[in-house]
């Protein structure tokens, strides 16, 4: 089966290939800070790895299913038509915002990308259980794959969106559309941060991935989806609260998001100064937490085979 | 195992693994819930959870080449350890060191997914173990055909079935050109062909002077394929060396627990067995039994009320649970009258020719009807001289010589 050369030469070549190479200790936690390099590393020389996690993840989600992949788009427009109808011409939100439901569904598409790919990654080491308790694998992959299974997700709605925008809209191709990149990016920071951060801690604490999904629910209306910013400010007024709220990252990310897409926002509504400083600073503060996140991560990764 | 040793054949054999000071420390929590965290929050919290040392102070070095076999009793430690050379777990205290690729047999088929395709999972499986893409597509035909699925390679893994799913996975883990292989007890599954196609691959990766790391309760299997093995009881090495001398050592081991949890098992009140002794005949008790040697059984029974037409059986079991022997007072054909108080009796097993390990000896009483009135299983064992020539379960003296017309 194997070639046929002799086995002793083979085992000979083994020898010397072996002795060639160094040590290496074995150890996936505490390590000191600039490791955190070293687990970049690992984890980008296991990306084709990471792609078939993806590819997996993808594909057994709607394997058996009549309309399979449909069903990730049925979700959203579901969405869509409930908070056009209700709360858009029912509570009124729509009065005052051209446009509504590209609006919201703007506002819709990034903050799934942010709701299903922290949902994923927080119960994707748990789900794992079996292959991590049985196998050494760098453990960042795992939430890493769930971030890049939900991206994909948001790939397939954002060319929805951007074909709605075209028709409904009347939008036009131009230098607004940049405005879509730095959302995306903020994003995905901060899913990375919170991501690893909640797959290492819901080890441990189960409880988590409950947590989340409320939090989840909450974090959707703590940002101008289905309302707007200005409707925000009438109430908050002009002080610190407003300051917290349009500061929040998501909310950031989603403001400019509907620059990107929305016509809307030409026809004089208003916006927050400084979008793109205030973004800016945000994913600054997101990379540091990115670091952070994977500090912990690693702290904690060492027990994860004997907690799951 | 007629294989070179790995010492001599021109090029020195590097370390591969080195574990140095390993100990490992589990804490069990009684308090799970959060909120009786909470309360036992603190000083408290102390007095809720138990310390428990898997291992303690490990230390062995491992030469490239070497087939090792770490052995003990249930909880010893060994999977523990072997979780720990893989990666998987981190020692409390000590390090662990290695070179070179490694693959680890712990569950064939963890990475495999239920609903993708056979095909899909390999590619899978592979990539977990640290194949690239590239790699594993040279390598699929081999896999395929080494697996035997044929046709169905392109099938849900779901609808596999298990002997199916474990050769694909086997499959797969030995074809990714490992430096060093741990395996867990998976050589215990499949059908006997496919056992069999595991050991040569096995013997294979032993030529081509991978090193191989096997935990095992297959006393046999360690003997035969390694050539080093590690003892470990509760935690610590208490023997390194040849694989005989450490199965010896573990089966003294076995024997001092089988003894401290002796049981018998009592059906009806009257009758009861109250010891068993076995011995070679003209030999003292622990003394090794010998081919051709008389196997003498003493069994003291005891009854309190009389009992007519009784039965004695008694039943002998290899190392593994394996029957080796039985035999009753009624195949014998011996009547003994009716059984009133104590009363020794006593069976010889003439000429027997046992093969070499530790055999146990199981006793029953029954009544005229056959119906069991007391048990005792092991209550008595005996070990077996060690032949070189020969292993198994039964022992002739082996002749070979060419055959001249």
């Amino acid at each position: 089966m194997t070639a046929l050369v002799e086995p002793a030469e083979v085992r000979n070549a083994r020898f010397a290939a072996l002795a060639l190479q160094p040590m290496e200790v074995v150890s996936s936690s505490s390590r000191p800070f600039f490791d955190g390099l070293k687990s970049v590393r690992e984890v980008f020389s296991r990306r084709e790895l990471l792609s078939l996690l993806i590819r997996r993840d993808l594909k057994a989600r709607y394997k058996d299913s009549a309309l399979g992949f449909v069903w990730s788009l049925i979700k959203p427009l579901t969405q869509l038509a409930i908070y056009y109808v209700v709360v858009g011409h029912f509570l009124g939100a729509a009065k005052g915002i051209p446009d509504f439901a590209v609006y919201v569904f703007c506002g819709l598409t990034i903050y799934s990308l942010f709701s299903e790919t922290i949902s994923g990654a927080t119960s994707s080491i748990v789900t794992n259980a079996g292959l991590i308790k049985k196998i050494a694998l760098p453990r960042e992959v795992f939430p890493l794959a769930s971030i890049g299974a939900g991206g994909f997700n948001f790939l397939v709605q954002l060319v929805i969106l951007f074909v709605a925008a075209l028709f409904l809209g009347g939008f036009q191709l131009g230098w607004n559309l940049a405005y879509a990149v730095p959302a995306i990016v903020l994003i995905l920071i901060y899913t990375t941060a919170i991501g690893l951060f909640l797959s290492a801690v819901n080890v441990y604490l189960r409880d988590i991935q409950y947590l989340i999904e409320v939090s989840l629910m909450v974090l959707l209306w703590a940002s101008p989806t289905v309302y707007s910013w200005t409707q925000a400010r009438s109430v908050l007024g002009n002080g610190v609260l407003l300051e917290v709220y349009t500061d929040n990252p998501i909310t950031l990310a989603v403001l400019a998001f509907q620059k990107a897409f929305w016509v809307g926002h030409m026809t004089g509504i208003a916006y927050p100064g400084l979008l793109l400083t205030r973004m800016g600073i945000a994913a600054v503060i997101g990379i540091v937490l990115i670091f952070v996140a994977q500090r912990v991560f690693s702290r904690l990764e060492g027990n994860f085979a004997q907690e799951l | 195992m007629a294989r070179p040793d790995p010492g001599t054949t021109g090029v020195p054999a590097p370390d591969v693994i080195r574990v140095d000071n390993v100990s490992k420390r589990f804490i069990v929590r009684k308090d799970n819930s959060l909120k009786e965290r909470l309360v036992t929050l603190g000083r408290s919290g102390r007095r809720h959870r138990e310390d428990f040392w898997a291992l303690r102070d490990v230390n062995f070095h491992l030469h490239a080449g070497t087939t090792i076999g770490l052995i003990g009793h249930n909880g010893s430690g060994k999977s523990t350890l072997l979780k720990i050379i893989g990666g998987i777990l981190d020692p409390t205290k000590g390090s662990v060191a290695r070179r070179g690729r490694l693959a680890a047999l712990l569950e064939l088929g963890a990475g495999f997914h239920p609903d993708l395709t056979g095909r899909e999972n390999v590619y899978l499986n592979a990539s977990i173990l640290g194949l690239t893409d590239k790699e594993t597509e040279s390598k699929f035909q081999e896999i395929l055909d080494f697996s035997g699925i044929g046709d169905f390679i392109d099938t849900q893994v779901k609808f596999y079935s298990s002997g199916m799913y474990v050769r694909l996975a086997f499959a797969v883990a030995v074809h990714t050109d490992p430096d060093v292989l741990l395996v867990d007890e998976v050589l215990a599954v499949g059908d006997e062909a496919f056992q069999r196609k595991c050991l040569d691959k096995i013997r294979d990766f032993q030529q081509e002077g991978r090193t191989i790391v096997i935990v095992s309760h297959s006393l046999g299997q360690i003997v035969e394929l390694c050539d080093r093995a590690i003892l470990l009881n509760h935690g610590e090495v208490v023997f390194d060396g040849s694989p005989r001398e450490a199965v010896a050592e573990l089966r003294t081991i076995l024997e001092d627990r089988r003894q401290s949890d002796l049981t018998t098992v009592q059906v009806s009140a009257e009758a009861r067995i109250v010891s068993a002794q076995a011995h070679a005949d003209g030999k003292a008790v622990g003394e090794l039994v010998t081919a051709g040697d008389d196997l003498v059984v003493d069994i003291e029974v005891a009854s309190e009320s009389p009992l007519v037409g009784w039965v004695c059986a008694i039943q002998i079991d290899g190392a593994l649970g394996q029957v080796v022997y039985g035999t009753t007072t009624l195949r014998v054909g011996a009547h003994p009258g009716d059984l009133v108080g104590t009363r020794t009796v006593r069976y010889v097993l003439r000429d027997t020719h046992f093969g070499p390990g530790k055999y146990f000896v199981n006793i029953s009483l029954l009544d005229h009807a056959l119906r069991h009135l007391a048990d005792a299983p092991q209550i008595a064992s005996f070990d077996v001289e060690d032949y070189e020539v020969a292993v198994g379960l039964t022992y002739a003296v082996p002749e070979f010589e060419e055959l001249v017309e």
